[in-house]
């Protein structure tokens, strides 16, 4: 006689200390003896800083109020950031203008999403509107025109000048980018040779130095009457600074297209520029949009040096009022409130490059 | 462009301007003669303009005084009254040497300490290195330094109410204190032997590859290094008799006298430098860890070898590889960044002689010039450096 047994024996349970909640602490937090001491170390520290930080900014922080006499609690005193906020945000735009700015900010908020996402099947509308368009319309609205009354640049400040700092360096930088970038794989040596002596001196200094030369150097460099406000020269800087960041971006681009494309295009009797803006230069572009979009994160992030050359940017506005008499002693708010707001602005833009990154790989994923 | 239509006769249609390589030439001489003339108009509006204002060119205002007061003067004699502009220059090179040099190893530091915690295992480790990278990230430079500063060490105690540990290190708003060691006769035969201990290590290390090669036993290279490099300078120092002695701070009237004491502008900017810093190596550090293939650590496993020699030996080397490269551009990029310690008043070259000089000179050019020039040599000395080590430890292909 057999013991044979003809029906399956019932599916046992996993062991309750490797799945489930259990199995996720002892896997992730608890593998081994090292781990362990470092998770409560890890978890002590964390603690800390979250349960500070938490009291600092929000359970013990003052929000209602208008004098600092108003912050009693121990906590931050954002009565301060909220007394300064439309200094903070449109530096000394006067305030019944400041209507002109928001229209701007919509405007662009509004072309910016039709070009990134992809709500549109066709971008070259909405490209087209943001490139050509909408810088012009901005011209008028903030600079005043047309019976708008004129604001002179000196008065603008804030975030606003932050950003407009950021949108027309990066307007300038990425045509004369690319320009620099075919320059320095151009077959001409003498090209070439400028191309690469602009953009490695340029990449060789700090920005400080760009800047300064740019205030100091350029009214030198012009003839006779030509006179530049601060916030041209500023952005002039800028703008050759970063361009120089982006050739190299664009030729990392360029090198990742086989040379086939090119021969290809010659062998259809296309001619230099037609093979580069019809062949070349979208595949190119393409492939180095993260790495424009990051090399724009740390643009936005170094314009706040132009607080440096005496421009009003957020930065410079922030740190003015922590030299107020009324509001002594409040410099921790103040840079806090700044930092978030560059954090806000930067992390978006890198999760935007991480989002772009992963809907352009195409190819296989592990 | 790269179509070689020379090499065919030239058809009856085609004229020598259809040519691409007379158009080459001719689109170089354009080029030279716009550069040139751009070269000549500014230069030409630079001395009209330099000399309506009346300011002198040439380098001849670096043998003149400079008159003014410097915060943080090392290794040179500097009196405001007889040091000219080449001792503020000179000062200036230092200073931003010093950060420079003391940032790049602590961020180094930094750096691979936190991107290897990025990979851990350990989920909440792992996280609390990506909540520091991405917050350290996505903040500028200048606002952290600001931070840093005026936030955290301007609001430190004053000196009459410093942290005080065990009266060795004081900690207040101007800096911190802490003994400094004040050489006797004979303290050069320490140093000699400090020099001497790191010598004997290096030969140490070869003999010691080479037995290994040999006969495969190993030797424990790292820890008698160590003790060599400690040792030797203790030993020679007990044997001359403690030829040094320490020089403790002490309050003498409003401030610390005697000691080292590192200024709060020097703390705030190295502080500042190497966390940025740091969190952008902390990326590059696990890029380049997760560039080597996982079948290598396998491997290593099933040969046995355990999880820190795995890293040491056969991930890090591949890593580096991967690392080098980006790892320079954080170097150079640190150099670049301490020039904003004209923001916190700390005498590097862009603060003292890129402002302070030029303001009083007015010799915008020459000044701006001379500063490039320190930043792009020392950049590219740098960047030489990583090449010649980057190439040292390449992957070597047939």
């Amino acid at each position: 006689m057999a013991i044979v047994k003809t029906e399956r024996h019932p599916e046992m349970p996993p062991p309750v200390t490797q799945t489930g909640v259990i199995g996720w602490l002892r896997q992730n937090l608890f593998s081994n003896w090292l781990s362990s001491v470092l998770t409560i170390v890890a978890i002590y520290i964390a603690w800390q800083a979250m349960s500070s930080l938490i009291s600092y900014s929000f359970i013990n922080a003052n929000f209602v109020g208008a004098t600092k006499e108003d912050c009693t609690g121990t906590g931050a005193c954002w009565v301060f950031i909220k007394a300064r906020f439309g200094q903070n945000m449109y530096g000394f735009y006067p305030e019944d203008e400041r209507w002109r700015v928001n229209i701007g900010y919509v405007l662009g908020a509004v072309g910016l999403f039709l070009v990134l996402s992809d709500t549109m099947k066709s971008k070259k509308l909405p490209a087209i509107f943001l490139f050509v368009i909408y810088p012009v319309i901005c011209f008028v609205l903030f600079s005043g025109s047309f019976g708008l009354e004129v604001v002179e640049t000196s008065e603008w400040g804030g975030l606003f000048l932050t950003l407009v700092l950021a949108s027309v360096s990066i307007f300038v930088a990425l045509p004369l980018g690319i320009v620099l970038a075919l320059g320095r794989r151009s077959e001409m040596p003498v090209v070439r040779m400028i191309c690469v002596g602009f953009i490695e001196l340029v990449r060789g200094v700090p920005l400080i130095s760009v800047l300064f030369m740019a205030s100091v150097m350029l009214p030198l460099f012009m003839p006779e009457g030509v006179h530049f406000d601060k916030l041209v020269r500023a952005l002039v800087g800028m703008s050759l600074f970063s361009a120089a960041y982006m050739a190299e971006v664009v030729r990392g681009g360029l090198q990742a297209i086989p040379k086939g494309q090119m021969e290809a295009a010659n062998s259809l009797g296309l001619g230099y520029w037609q093979s580069m803006g019809l062949i070349i230069l979208p595949q190119a572009l393409k492939i180095s949009i993260p790495a424009i979009v990051n090399t724009f994160i740390g643009l936005f992030k170094d314009t706040t040096l132009v607080s440096i050359v005496g421009l009003l940017d957020l930065l410079s506005v922030v740190k003015a009022g922590t030299t107020d008499k009324n509001w002594l002693g409040l410099a921790t708010e103040a840079y806090v409130f700044v930092a978030a707001m560059f954090w806000v602005f930067c992390f978006g833009m890198s999760r935007y490059s991480i989002w772009l990154e992963n809907k352009l790989h195409t190819g296989h994923k592990r | 462009m790269t179509v070689d239509a020379t090499s065919q006769p030239r058809g009856a249609g085609d004229s020598i301007l259809r040519d691409p390589k007379v158009r080459a030439v001719f689109f170089q001489i354009l080029v030279i003669v716009l550069f040139l003339a751009f070269v000549f108009y500014v230069g030409n509006n630079a001395a009209v303009n330099l000399e309506k204002r009346g300011i002198a060119s040439g380098f001849g205002f670096l043998s003149q005084p400079a008159g003014f007061g410097i915060g943080i003067v090392l290794l040179v004699d500097y009196n405001a009254q007889v040091s000219t502009h080449s001792d503020v220059l000179l000062i200036g090179v230092i200073n931003t040497m010093a950060v420079a040099t003391s940032g790049i190893v602590l961020a180094t530091i930094l750096g691979f300490v936190f991107g290897v915690l990025r990979l851990s295992n350990n989920w909440i480790v792992n996280k609390i290195a990506m909540v520091y990278i991405e917050i350290v990230r996505n903040i500028p430079l200048l606002v952290q330094l600001l931070f840093w500063y005026f936030a955290v060490l301007s609001v430190l105690p004053r000196v009459k109410q410093s942290i005080n540990f065990g009266d060795t290190l004081f900690i207040n708003n101007r800096g911190v204190s802490f003994p400094s060691i004040v050489p006797e006769s004979g303290f050069m035969f320490v140093v000699l032997a400090f020099f001497a201990g790191i010598l004997g290590c290096i030969f140490l290390a070869k003999w010691a590859h080479k037995r290994q090669d040999r006969t495969g036993e190993q030797f424990p290279v790292f820890l008698t290094s160590l003790g060599i490099i400690v040792g030797l300078p203790i030993v020679a120092s007990f044997v001359l008799g403690n030829p040094m002695h320490l020089e403790y701070s002490a309050l003498k009237g409003f401030n610390f006298q005697g000691g080292w004491i590192l200024e709060p502008e020097f703390l705030a900017l190295l502080i500042g430098l190497s966390i940025y810093t740091g969190a952008f190596i902390a990326e590059i550090v696990r890029a380049g860890i997760n560039a080597v293939s996982h079948g290598q650590t396998e491997a290593a496993g099933s040969l046995g070898l355990p999880s820190g020699i795995t890293m040491r030996l056969v991930i890090l080397p591949q890593a580096l590889r991967v690392i080098i490269p980006p790892l320079t551009s954080q170097y150079l990029n640190l150099l670049k960044n301490s020039s904003l310690a004209t923001a916190i008043g700390y005498a590097d070259i862009t603060a003292i002689f890129a402002g302070t000089t030029l303001n009083q000179t007015g010799q915008a050019i020459e000044v701006i010039a001379i500063t490039m020039a320190f930043y792009l040599s020392l950049s590219l000395s740098i960047s030489m450096f990583m090449n010649w080590y980057n190439k040292r430890i390449a992957l070597v292909e047939r």
